[in-house]
């Protein structure tokens, strides 16, 4: 089975660390984590990515940015914000995205 | 008036040793797509923790974080420094905000804790981290509803960054009240700690929730000696 890429986009270091640590953890995700836009945009056009995760301290300004640009690429690309930083909401979410 | 009921038994559960938990909402491995939220609450962890045992360091950002300790005590550190514990009668907040690192342990090696563990959405992201916690009287609820969690800084509880207000309530049977909604467009979930309530004309027992919103106020009888805990958020 393809493993399911996701690219995590925030702010905290520590933070995009945890969160990649846990996604990882899980047999079929997989993730690559960027702190900043120009990364995010680098990496988003490296790979092919089934999710992004937008994290705590990005602006709304930016994800506006980033959508527009990740659209020119995939214009399917689906984009969703990661609430609490960590564990207790990050699989609901991402499961969520992919029943959708 | 729309309601939706939580019983007690249809909570998510996880046993992980140190850690028996109910979830009224999805959370962690628990995933339900029709139970992941009531409006702006997002959360309701019904946590029993091992003696000595807890949550280690760990990140969140923009959450607001209620914890309410049913029983025992509860150790806290965060990354802003504050190291504390709250006990029963104490209600503990954090803003997450732009990013807080926190551990919460049960202070106590010979007896469990059991706590309600709730996050609600904030009104405004990235806010600079915030702790902050209250001891109440618990003679002030008693027959009445004693407000623990206010969206006004002058307000009577802990500060919440969210146009969200809590109450809790120690009534004894027969005892009735009003709540009457106090954000037009906010609902309230009814949350039973103990005993058995009747909350807009449905019967709930120990550890049912119960929303109702598209309503003003609705009625509370206590059908026992009971515990309730009343959660008012935006439900958009």
């Amino acid at each position: 089975m393809e493993k399911m890429n996701i690219l995590v986009i925030g702010r905290h270091p520590k933070i995009m660390e945890t969160v990649l640590r846990l996604i990882n953890g899980q047999p079929g995700w997989t993730a690559e984590g960027a702190l900043t836009d120009e990364d995010a945009l680098v990496k988003f056009n490296a790979a092919d990515f089934n999710l992004v995760l937008i994290g705590g301290g990005v602006a709304e300004s930016s994800e506006g940015r980033l959508r527009k640009e990740f659209e020119k690429r995939n214009p399917q690309v689906n984009m969703i914000r990661h609430y609490g930083g960590g564990s207790g909401l990050l699989f609901n979410e991402i499961e969520e995205a992919i029943a959708k | 008036m729309n309601t939706v009921l939580h019983k007690a038994a249809t909570r998510g559960h996880a046993n992980h040793g140190w850690l028996d938990t109910n979830h009224t909402f999805s959370f962690a491995h628990y995933y339900d797509p029709t139970r992941t939220h009531f409006g702006k609450l997002r959360v309701l962890n019904d946590d029993f923790v091992d003696g000595g045992m807890g949550f280690g360091t760990h990140p969140h950002d923009n959450m607001e974080i209620i914890s309410i300790p049913l029983a025992g005590d509860l150790e806290h550190k965060d990354s802003m420094g504050n190291i504390a514990v709250i006990k029963q009668n104490d209600v503990q907040i954090m803003s997450a905000g732009t990013g807080i690192y926190h551990s919460e342990y049960n202070k106590n090696k010979d007896s469990k804790v059991n706590f309600l563990q709730i996050w609600v959405f904030p009104k405004q992201q990235d806010i600079t981290p915030r702790y902050d916690q209250i001891t109440f009287k618990p003679e002030d609820r008693v027959n009445k509803l004693q407000q623990i969690v206010s969206p006004s800084k002058t307000g009577e509880g802990v500060w919440i960054n969210q146009d969200a207000w809590f109450h809790l309530g120690n009534l004894k049977k027969g005892f009735a009240t009003e709540y009457e909604i106090k954000q037009k467009g906010n609902g309230v979930y009814a949350f039973v700690i103990e005993g058995e309530v009747t909350v807009g004309g449905q019967k709930l027992t120990k550890r049912d929730g119960y929303g109702v919103w598209d309503i003003e106020k609705f009625s509370i009888t206590a059908d026992s000696d009971a515990e309730v805990l009343l959660i008012e958020v935006p439900m958009s």
